[in-house]
């Protein structure tokens, strides 16, 4: 479905993605672990289209989409949530969904995608008509992956989502991810909760400084030695 | 004093004040979205008053129907402008961005002063002289009529920027500029609207002076610069600030000429911007300082 040949990414002088490939099958769930600074958040920027490539390509069913913009590239159905949410404060909770769909497509469907979410969140819908900047951490992360959800994407790739949440929300957030990759959703989830993104996911990728340093499947990385040394600590 | 005085100054005060609001609303929406400031405000209300005053010489139509006209100009040359110049200076430093807005501002001014000539025309309005009276105080017919489609205007934005797609875009956009890029907004095309209806406002506003004063290639820069006061009273990028603002600037100058000579009245706007600044710098309504 996705597929990163060698990409090069550089924020001003200071390389930081050196030779990266990897790729995604539909229906996956593929985490990519690393530590800070490995270079995780700046591969979703790069394929969001965001940050530009130096070097390599990206193919999204056979489309170079690293020649595409931020805006088309979203409407091909690959769609991020961003670490630290990046959501519109001053909007309330339904009209930040609704920036979610913009495109054709989603916008057909805006109605049950937004029912949809309001299942997978209960809380989303008794706070609909707050604003965005009230709610708390948690209700703020579950307010970007619904945002994602209803760009009804085909790859939604999801950047630390559980980052400053309590243990039981993070159970929560991992349990829905598993859920809408049910759905029939491809699930690219970037995390530097190892143990548990590892877990879920049918694949994962190791990135360190820049490049990948181990790929597998999710319980084989659990298993392996350099893995449980450097990231779980056992 | 004089009570009867003083009813009539905020009376015409308030009126004048609307204008002023609708000026000050295009300011701060272009700066609330795109963190710059319009030095070209100025010289894009002269646009907005000198194409109106033209198309009631050529066709005869009113200032108050032709602001139509004026604000749909002016949202095309804001467009270009933020296509042109704009995108180009948001990342750059203040300083160097307004070299490029005073840039444009010459431009225009001195592009007006080619075309209409550096002289003061002076329209006549079948209205311009008409008053009624409220009780003991006088209303101008023409004021009375910029007031209420000022505040009309700028309640159409609302409702534009509240319920409308791309309103909603802009107020997104204003608010996180990743998280626009991130649900796919268009960026540059959203700037380029937001330019252009906080053009459209002030090209609107123009329009709607036409019957209340000489046009001239340099008319808009005591507006600019009041219009920068109310900007900072209201609070950067707020718009009911904008609007509340402008109301508070216009009767205080209104007012202000029982003390001082009426060609002094900015006095009092800048004595005010300067209060603000130093009591509560953020503003009446500006949430981030």
């Amino acid at each position: 479905m996705i597929k990163v040949n060698g990409i090069d990414v550089f924020y001003g002088d200071l390389q930081s993605l050196r030779s990266v490939s990897f790729e995604v099958q539909s229906k996956e769930i593929i985490s990519m672990v690393g530590s800070n600074g490995a270079g995780k958040s700046t591969t979703l920027m790069t394929l969001s289209g965001i940050l530009k490539l130096k070097g390599g390509e990206i193919f999204f069913e056979n489309h170079p989409i690293h020649l595409c913009s931020s805006s088309q590239i979203v409407e091909m159905g690959i769609v991020q949530v961003p670490e630290g949410r990046q959501l519109f404060p001053s909007l309330t909770v339904i009209e930040n969904l609704e920036m979610g769909a913009r495109f054709p497509k989603a916008k057909k469907r805006k109605k049950e995608t937004m029912d949809w979410v309001y299942n997978l969140f209960p809380r989303l819908e008794e706070r609909k008509r707050q604003l965005a900047g009230t709610l708390s951490g948690g209700e703020q992360q579950m307010l970007a992956i619904g945002r994602g959800l209803m760009a009804c994407p085909t790859l939604l790739m999801l950047d630390e989502p559980s980052l400053g949440l309590s243990p039981i929300l993070v159970k929560t957030i991992f349990d829905i991810i598993k859920e809408i990759n049910g759905q029939g959703t491809t699930i690219l989830l970037v995390e530097q909760n190892v143990f548990h993104s590892l877990n879920l996911s049918h694949r994962g990728y190791v990135l360190e400084n820049g490049s990948i340093a181990m790929s597998g499947t999710g319980q084989d990385l659990l298993k392996n030695q350099h893995i449980r040394q450097s990231y779980l600590g056992l | 004093m004089d009570l009867n005085l003083i009813l009539q100054l905020t009376t015409s005060g308030f009126l004048l004040g609307g204008v002023y609001s609708l000026i000050a609303l295009g300011l701060s929406l272009i700066f609330g979205v795109m963190k710059v400031i319009n030095f070209a405000h100025g010289a894009m209300l002269v646009w907005g008053m000198y194409i109106a005053f033209t198309l009631m010489n050529w066709t005869g139509i009113d200032p108050f129907f032709s602001f139509a006209v004026s604000a749909a100009c002016l949202f095309v040359l804001g467009y270009i402008v933020q296509r042109t110049v704009v995108n180009r200076i948001m990342t750059f430093h203040e300083s160097m961005q307004v070299i490029a807005m005073v840039g444009v501002m010459m431009v225009l001014e001195n592009m007006a002063q080619l075309i209409w000539g550096p002289d003061p025309h002076s329209p006549h309005t079948k209205y311009s002289l008409s008053t009624v009276w409220l009780g003991s105080v006088m209303i101008d017919i023409p004021r009375l009529l910029a007031f209420i489609l000022a505040i009309l205007i700028a309640a159409a934005v609302f409702v534009f920027l509240k319920y409308t797609d791309i309103g909603k875009s802009i107020r997104a956009s204003a608010d996180n500029r990743i998280g626009a890029l991130i649900v796919g907004a268009n960026v540059n095309k959203v700037y380029a609207v937001c330019f252009g209806v906080g053009a459209a406002c002030v090209g609107a506003a123009g329009s709607l002076l036409v019957p209340l004063m000489p046009v001239s290639p340099h008319t808009g820069f005591p507006f600019k610069l009041t219009s920068f006061a109310i900007v900072i009273l209201g609070g950067m990028g707020s718009l009911p600030g904008a609007m509340i603002g402008g109301l508070m600037i216009g009767v205080a100058e209104s007012l202000g000429t029982v003390f001082i000579p009426s060609s002094l009245k900015q006095v009092i706007s800048f004595g005010i911007m300067v209060l603000i600044l130093l009591l509560r710098p953020k503003g009446l309504f500006g949430g981030k300082g």
